[in-house]
C-alpha cells in the first residue's frame, strides 16, 4: 500500500486572528470535497473546545475559533492530529433529494438566452439540467444555499455580466459549472432557468435547510399547475 | 408584562445580541451587534448579562414609549437622545417612567447606537440567538427591521443574569429593590470616561495579512497600506464597500470559493476593497488581502458612509495582545462606576 497522501496534501493558511483555513486539495474535485466532508464529520463528532464555527467549501474548511483560547499555529497542530485519522472516516450513504422545478417563463427568465448561447433549444436545456445527478459540495452565501455540481459540459455558462438586484426565492440558477436554488430574495448573478415551489430553508421544521453537504440532488420538471398545487401545500 | 412600543423606528433598527455561532455548514452567518463592545457595556450598565438582546439603531434613531417604564442605557454613538424633552447622557443608566417617550435623532458621531433595557428585549430565539439576520429575514423581531407600531416585550428582570460590577457589587445587590412595577431598581451606573476612551472606535483599522495576500504584487500591498479609503453609501451589516485608489493586481480570474472570515478585506474585480461584516455571505470567491483584527471589529460597526479610513498591518501576536488588552478594559472594575 502506498502511503496515504492526506497529510502531505493539507495546506493551512491563517485567515484572520480568529480563523484558520485548511485546504485538502487545490482543485474542485469530488475527492477533495469528500476529504472536506470527512474532516467536517470528525470535527462535528469530536468538537475542539474553543472552535466556534466551521465553513466547509469545495476543498477547504474555514475554522473559526476563540482568539483568547487558540492561535492559528496551535490549532494547526491540533488539526494535524485529526488528519492522521482522516482516511479511516466513513461517509454516510448520501441522501437523495428530488427538487421539483417549473422551468422557463417568468420563473426562468434566462432559459431562452442560455439555450441561444449554447445553440440549442430551451427543451434541450431543461432535459440536460434535469437529467444530471448533482452533489451538494457545500452550503454558503446565504442560509440554505447549496452549491451543486457539476453541470453537463454543454450547459456551462458564465454568470450574468450584471447581477440582478433581487432574485425571487426558489429561483433555480446556473453559473460556471454550478447550479443552485436561491432560498431567499437576494441579489444574484446566476442565470435563472426555473423556480421550485419547495422551501429551501424553513424555521418551522427540524433540519432547517432542505439540503446538507454531501446530498445527491435531482431536479424534476413540473408544470405550472403542479407548481401552484405544491406552493399551496 | 412590560413592553416597548415603537413610535418611529428610525432609519434601520433591529434586535441584536452577540449573534449565533456554529451554523456555518448551513450557510448561516453569525449576525449579532455590529458594535459588540457597546452592546456589552450597555448591558452591564442596566445589570443584564452581557449577551442580552438590545435595539441596534443606525444613523438615525427612533422614538419609543415604555408602557410600564424601564431602566435603560444608550451606548455606542451619540444620537442626541431626549427623554420627555430633556437631554439624556449616553453611557449612563437612566429610568424611563411609564408613558415617557425616549426619542433619538440623527447621529452626532458614528453609525450605531444601542438601546439596552433592563431585562433585555424578549423575542423568540432562532438557532440560539435573538439577533436579526436581515438578508434571510430570520431571527429578531419577525426577521426584519422594526416598524412604527411594533410592540416588543421586555424580558423578566429577575431572570437576567445580574453580575457584580466590582468592588461595589455587594452594595449594589443590597441596594436592589423591587419597585411597584416589579422592576428591579439599581443605583445609576455610568462609564468612566477614561476607561471608555481606551475602547473608542478607530478610523485606522489594524489588520493581519489575509489568506491571499501573496497573490498581490508587493507594490499593490504597499499601496493598500498607504492609501486612504472612503466608506461608500453601500455600507451595511453585510459589508462595507470602500472607494479610493484601486489596488493593481486585484483581478485574479476565478478563485475557488472558500469560507470568508468576519472582517475580511476582499479586493473585488474593480480593485476596490470590501470589508465583510456581521451578516456577510459565509463563502466567497474574491482574494482577501487583509483581515481586520478582532479588537477593531467594533470600530467597523461605527463607520459611516464618507468616513475616511486607513489600514495598518500588525502581526498576529500584536492582534492577540490588543484583544487581550481590550477584554481587560471591557471587564475592568474601573469601567463602570455607581453613584
Amino acid at each position: 500500500m502506498p502511503a496515504r497522501k492526506t497529510r502531505s496534501t493539507a495546506r493551512f493558511a491563517p485567515s484572520s486572528d480568529q480563523s484558520l483555513l485548511i485546504y485538502l486539495g487545490e482543485k474542485i474535485t469530488i475527492h477533495a470535497n469528500e476529504q472536506i466532508r470527512k474532516l467536517l464529520r470528525m470535527l462535528e463528532a469530536e468538537p475542539i473546545a474553543g472552535v466556534r464555527n466551521l465553513h466547509p467549501a469545495y476543498c477547504s474548511i474555514l475554522i473559526g475559533f476563540d482568539p483568547l483560547k487558540w492561535t492559528c499555529e496551535k490549532l494547526e497542530k491540533e488539526l494535524r492530529k485529526y488528519l492522521t485519522r482522516l482516511s479511516k472516516v466513513k461517509l454516510p450513504e448520501p441522501r437523495e433529494v428530488a427538487i421539483p422545478v417549473c422551468y422557463g417563463g417568468e420563473f426562468g427568465p434566462d432559459l431562452d438566452e442560455v439555450a441561444a448561447l449554447h445553440k440549442t433549444t430551451p427543451e434541450r436545456v431543461i432535459t440536460l439540467h434535469s437529467s444530471t445527478p448533482y452533489v451538494v459540495y457545500f452550503l454558503g452565501f446565504t442560509p440554505g444555499f447549496a452549491y451543486l455540481g457539476e453541470l453537463p459540459q454543454e450547459l456551462v455558462t458564465a454568470r450574468l455580466p450584471t447581477p440582478r438586484k433581487k432574485v425571487p426565492p426558489g429561483s433555480v440558477g446556473i453559473a460556471g459549472n454550478q447550479t443552485g436554488v436561491y432560498p431567499f430574495e437576494t441579489p444574484g448573478g446566476w442565470r435563472l432557468l426555473g423556480r421550485t415551489p419547495v422551501s429551501m430553508f424553513r424555521t418551522d421544521r427540524e433540519g432547517l435547510s432542505l439540503l446538507s453537504i454531501g446530498d445527491r440532488v435531482r431536479f424534476v420538471p413540473i408544470s405550472r399547475e403542479r407548481f401552484t398545487e405544491l406552493s399551496r401545500a | 408584562m412590560t413592553a416597548i412600543e415603537v413610535l418611529s423606528p428610525g432609519l434601520l433598527t433591529t434586535v441584536q445580541d452577540l449573534g449565533r455561532e456554529g451554523f456555518g455548514p448551513m450557510g448561516v452567518s453569525p449576525s449579532g451587534a455590529a458594535d459588540p463592545v457597546s452592546l456589552r457595556i450597555g448591558n452591564r450598565l442596566v445589570a443584564n448579562a452581557e449577551s442580552a438582546a438590545a435595539l441596534e439603531m443606525t444613523l438615525l434613531g427612533g422614538a419609543f414609549v415604555f408602557s410600564e417604564g424601564a431602566i435603560t442605557a444608550l451606548t455606542g454613538s451619540d444620537f442626541g437622545a431626549t427623554l420627555g424633552g430633556g437631554a439624556v447622557s449616553p453611557w449612563t443608566s437612566f429610568e424611563v417612567k411609564p408613558g415617557q417617550t425616549l426619542k433619538l435623532g440623527p447621529t452626532r458621531s458614528g453609525a450605531r447606537c444601542y438601546l439596552c433595557v433592563q431585562g433585555g428585549i424578549s423575542v423568540p430565539r432562532f438557532l440560539g440567538s435573538a439577533s436579526t439576520h436581515l438578508l434571510s429575514g430570520l431571527g429578531g423581531h419577525e426577521g426584519r427591521a422594526l416598524r412604527k407600531g411594533d410592540v416588543l416585550k421586555i424580558g423578566d428582570v429577575r431572570e437576567t443574569g445580574q453580575k457584580g460590577i466590582g468592588k461595589s457589587a455587594g452594595a449594589a445587590r443590597n441596594a436592589r429593590v423591587l419597585s411597584r412595577t416589579g422592576t428591579l431598581v439599581y443605583p445609576v451606573r455610568a462609564c468612566s470616561p477614561k476607561a471608555l476612551s481606551k475602547l473608542a472606535p478607530r478610523k485606522v483599522l489594524r489588520v493581519t495579512p489575509g489568506p491571499q495576500t501573496d497573490w498581490f504584487p508587493k507594490a499593490a500591498q504597499k499601496a493598500f497600506y498607504e492609501n486612504a479609503y472612503r466608506v461608500t453609501e453601500e455600507a451595511n451589516r453585510m459589508g462595507l464597500r470602500l472607494e479610493g485608489p484601486a489596488i493593481p493586481g486585484g483581478a485574479h480570474g476565478e478563485m475557488i470559493s472558500e469560507g470568508v472570515s468576519l472582517g475580511a478585506v476582499q479586493i473585488a474585480a474593480s480593485g476596490l476593497p470590501i470589508i465583510l461584516f456581521v451578516e456577510q455571505q459565509t463563502t466567497g470567491g474574491y482574494a482577501k488581502i487583509a483581515n481586520v483584527i478582532s479588537a477593531d471589529l467594533h470600530s467597523v460597526g461605527q463607520l459611516r458612509p464618507r468616513d475616511e479610513i486607513r489600514f495598518e498591518l500588525v502581526s498576529f501576536d500584536t492582534a492577540r495582545n490588543l484583544l487581550i488588552e481590550q477584554e481587560k478594559s471591557l471587564t475592568s472594575k474601573n469601567l463602570i462606576l455607581e453613584r
